[in-house]
């Protein structure tokens, strides 16, 4: 006879792998399938860095206080209100405890890293980033003696009535069906699924699909089988196909795995101009990391989904240094032509800009006084002229890291179906992020997402695994 | 442009368009001085590609959590761009240059065959003489009685001394490059001491969370910092014991050999087994490391200089047991083989990478005071 799992675990990245430990350690024999081979697992986690955590005294790498109301408000504002509040605050309290869990499971902190030192109040930045934390987790699934099998793709998820019965998986051809008491679903949003991004974002008024000049940021392996498989089936969906964290990364970007190398942060330092030499967006209007986030899908509504940050020599050194090399030109002009811009337009852009730049104290590490007076848009901060050869440009386009779309789940990460939570069934990591985030995204708050409800779902599911048993046995 | 020039200009491009990459990324700032010396800088001329190459000490920790590295197409692989680049180090800046480009190719034949070649020769010597296989009387001078002191010391000492006149050649090239003098008014000492704590504690292979470095895989050990400690200490050892016997040569007139108790005869024998203990750890942690981290091209080098050091710190054990037996006189001959061997690949070999890290390391130590020339800020 088939061995039958108490908790089965879908994915293989951050909130998979605490979903498993915490399941595990709580007496359930766990199979953990992921989709990718050895060395591409644990999917997006092994491209971040940091997590967002609450805390109301300084705590080792992290600086003076982020309390909960701080945070809550954080999130609130980025995403437009579109969001759980009860699940949210649920995160966030528990992220100011969840850190000794991360330690003990072999995971270490370091102080927030050099050109990131706004972060060190509110991100604890892991020693290596996100692949040692994923390294880290591997070793403890092995050392407590969770069964891994890579290369493990789920075709498809067998549900009754909102009642988990088993997954078929494995590489086409040779699916295997595989029964558990539990499952925990933590394999991502649809990202690398192209066909599924064309579908969402549909055709603009210029006639172009713009999913079809997209970055994926991360794995190639999250294709959303098992997302639009359970939400067929039944499950309660949240969130907006089309909303996703969405960065600008450097046009040159590869289409999967570039990580965050190739993002450029000097869009707050100069202007952004689209293909047409227009400005479209106050690159000024708050510090880049709580920015960042929002000029993927700036950059997504403009036309050919293009735009350049254009800069001068006084940028130079001012940030974090980007993977590819800008171009470099003597004069606007020929810059204007190297990017192919019509010329008389980006010139007058230039020309307006820095005739609206008002005097001012520059100083990129506070909100300052250098703006702009009559422009639309305007640049609320850090407007300085441009006119100090050599130029630089570089075009980006929109990078998305993962998408929005998931399944609704309540505070025990149950997935609901039809408004009721499943008896066994359970959500982590970006497949339910979409119940705190509606849209907008703030450093590092994926990974406290994905830990706290990775936890919550590996509790919830080790116990649901119990009472199953329990239950056969009173039976028989 | 000669072959090996070109190579060296090769890999040298390689670090600097890794170094791009790792600098837009900075994961990897806590696990040693190399990132944090690479974010000081914004391009990577040939200089600051040797000194960052000899500041990394091929930990691994970064390549196991590289998001970048193979299969990635961005195919980064810092530890093995930089032991690359080491390599060459050794060779580029050594003097004369043909010497290094030789060994750095064929490191382990070439140390074993000297070892065979000098032994060979000094066995025929005594052999002429009839006195390669006899056993020696335990009476004062016994090691003399099959080569006199003044021989050995005619051999060994222009070998020993154009070794360490090529290497102090090299090293001052290379810091001469490096260009790390403090500015004026600044004061050195701080940094001559944090460099030299670094250095002999192995600072960087403590990954930076102090659970040590990776060997074999993802998991970190303390296991290379250990059969270091054990071969180098073993090493001092060893040369303290040589110091202390010729001061009592020459200083107190007291010949070898020297009793059990004695000082040089306690030191040597602390400092063989030190030697023999830490290069079979290191051969074998050598041997199974993971196929990825660091440079295979070196893998002849590292383990020329582990079987070098092994054969002289066995051997130099083996003299004090066989005392009494006929095979003394040979294995004498193995022993003074093996060490001029060990003298004479001093300047191009693994042993040279104590002194160019140790150069890195005190630049380091100096730079990281200086105010950084870049503006990066809060944002």
């Amino acid at each position: 006879m088939t061995k039958i799992w108490d908790v089965l675990v879908i994915g293989g990245g951050n909130a998979a792998l605490c979903a498993a430990i915490t399941a595990r350690e709580a007496g359930a024999s766990v199979l953990l399938l992921e989709s990718a081979p050895r060395e591409w697992r644990g999917g997006n986690s092994v491209h971040t860095r940091n997590i967002r955590c609450m805390h109301d005294a300084p705590q080792d790498v992290l600086t003076e206080a982020y309390p909960e109301e701080e945070f809550w408000q954080d999130l609130y504002k980025v995403t437009g209100g579109i969001t759980n509040e009860m699940l949210a605050r649920r995160v966030i309290r528990e992220s100011a405890s969840c850190r000794t869990w991360m330690r003990a499971h072999g995971v270490h902190f370091q102080p927030s890293l050099s050109g990131t030192l706004h972060l060190s109040r509110t991100n604890a930045f892991f020693m290596g980033g996100g692949k040692a934390l994923v390294n880290a987790y591997y070793r403890s699934a092995h050392a407590l003696g969770i069964e891994v099998r890579y290369e493990s793709p789920v075709e498809r998820v067998e549900l009754q009535d909102g009642h988990f019965v088993a997954v078929h998986a494995g590489p086409p051809g040779a699916l295997e069906r595989i029964s558990a008491k539990v499952c925990v679903l933590a394999s991502g949003g649809f990202e690398s699924n192209i066909a599924w991004q064309r579908e969402a974002w549909g055709q603009n008024e210029h006639g172009e699909w713009p999913a079809d000049q997209f970055a994926i940021r991360g794995t190639r392996y999250n294709m959303g089988v098992v997302l639009r498989d359970v939400i067929a089936n039944g499950a309660d969906p949240v969130g907006d196909p089309t909303q996703a964290h969405m960065v600008a990364v450097d046009a040159r970007a590869p289409l999967f795995d570039g990580g965050i190398s190739t993002r450029v942060d000097s869009v707050s330092l100069g202007i952004m101009v689209n293909v047409n030499g227009e400005r479209f967006y106050d690159e000024g209007e708050d510090f880049w990391p709580k920015r960042y986030a929002l000029w993927g899908r700036l950059i997504a509504l403009q036309p050919r989904q293009l735009a350049h940050s254009i800069i001068d020599a006084k940028a130079i050194g001012r940030f974090m240094p980007a993977v590819f090399r800008g171009e470099k030109a003597d004069s606007l002009e020929s810059l204007g032509a190297k990017l192919g811009l019509p010329l008389d337009q980006f010139l007058n852009t230039i020309r307006t800009f820095n005739a609206a730049c008002r005097p001012g104290q520059f100083d990129h590490s506070i909100m300052d006084n250098c703006r702009t007076e009559g422009l639309t848009p305007e640049k609320t901060h850090w407007a300085r002229t441009i006119d100090t050869p050599p130029y630089f440009a570089y075009s980006l386009k929109p990078g998305v890291t993962f998408t929005y779309l998931g399944v609704r789940v309540d505070e025990t990460a149950a997935v609901h179906f039809g408004g009721k939570p499943s008896p066994n069934l359970f959500a982590a990591g970006e497949i339910m992020a979409g119940n705190v985030l509606g849209k907008g995204y703030t450093a590092g708050v994926g990974m406290t997402i994905g830990t706290i409800f990775g936890r919550i779902a590996g509790a919830s599911a080790a116990k649901s695994a119990a009472t199953a048993q329990e239950n056969s046995r009173v039976a028989a | 442009m000669l072959p090996l020039e070109a190579l060296v200009r090769e890999a040298e491009a390689e670090v600097a368009r890794q170094m791009e990459i790792c600098n837009a990324c900075r994961y990897c700032e806590g696990f040693c001085a190399v990132f944090p010396a690479m974010t000081r800088r914004l391009e990577f001329p040939k200089a600051d590609i040797h000194y960052l190459a000899n500041l990394c000490h091929n930990c691994g920790a970064c390549l196991h959590s590289c998001q970048y590295a193979p299969p990635n197409p961005f195919g980064v692989n810092v530890p093995q761009a930089m032991a690359r680049v080491r390599r060459m180090t050794y060779a580029e800046y050594a003097w004369p240059a043909p010497l290094g480009g030789l060994y750095q190719r064929n490191g382990l034949t070439l140390a074993l065959a000297l070892v065979a070649a000098l032994t060979v020769f000094l066995a025929l010597g005594l052999q002429t003489q009839g006195t390669l296989w006899r056993p020696i009387a335990l009476e004062a001078g016994s090691f003399y009685a099959i080569f006199p002191h003044n021989l050995m010391v005619s051999l060994f000492a222009p070998v020993f001394l154009f070794a360490c006149l090529s290497l102090g050649i090299g090293v001052a090239r290379f810091w001469t490059d490096l260009d790390a003098a403090p500015s004026k008014g600044e004061s050195i000492h701080e940094a001559i001491q944090e460099a030299s704590l670094n250095a002999i504690k192995l600072k960087y292979l403590d990954g930076g969370h102090g659970e040590g470095c990776n060997e074999a895989d993802d998991r970190f050990t303390h296991a290379r910092r250990h059969f270091h400690h054990a071969t180098f200490y073993g090493f001092l050892l060893c040369f303290a014991s040589t110091s202390v016997a010729t001061l009592y040569h020459y200083g107190l007139g007291w010949t070898a050999p020297y009793d059990w108790l004695s000082l040089p005869k306690l030191l040597g024998t602390l400092g063989g087994v030190g030697l023999v203990v830490g290069t079979i750890g290191l051969g074998l942690l050598n041997l199974n490391r993971h196929p990825e981290h660091g440079d295979s091209g070196n893998a002849p080098m590292d383990r020329g200089f582990i079987a070098l050091l092994f054969l002289v710190g066995a051997t130099g054990l083996s003299l004090a047991f066989l005392r009494e037996s006929a095979a003394l006189p040979l294995m004498l001959c193995l022993h003074l083989g093996a060490v001029m061997a060990f003298f004479a690949t001093m300047p191009y070999d693994k042993f040279a990478h104590g002194f160019y890290r140790g150069a890195a390391l005190l630049k380091w130590s100096i730079e990281r005071r200086q105010p950084t020339r870049l503006k990066l800020t809060a944002d």
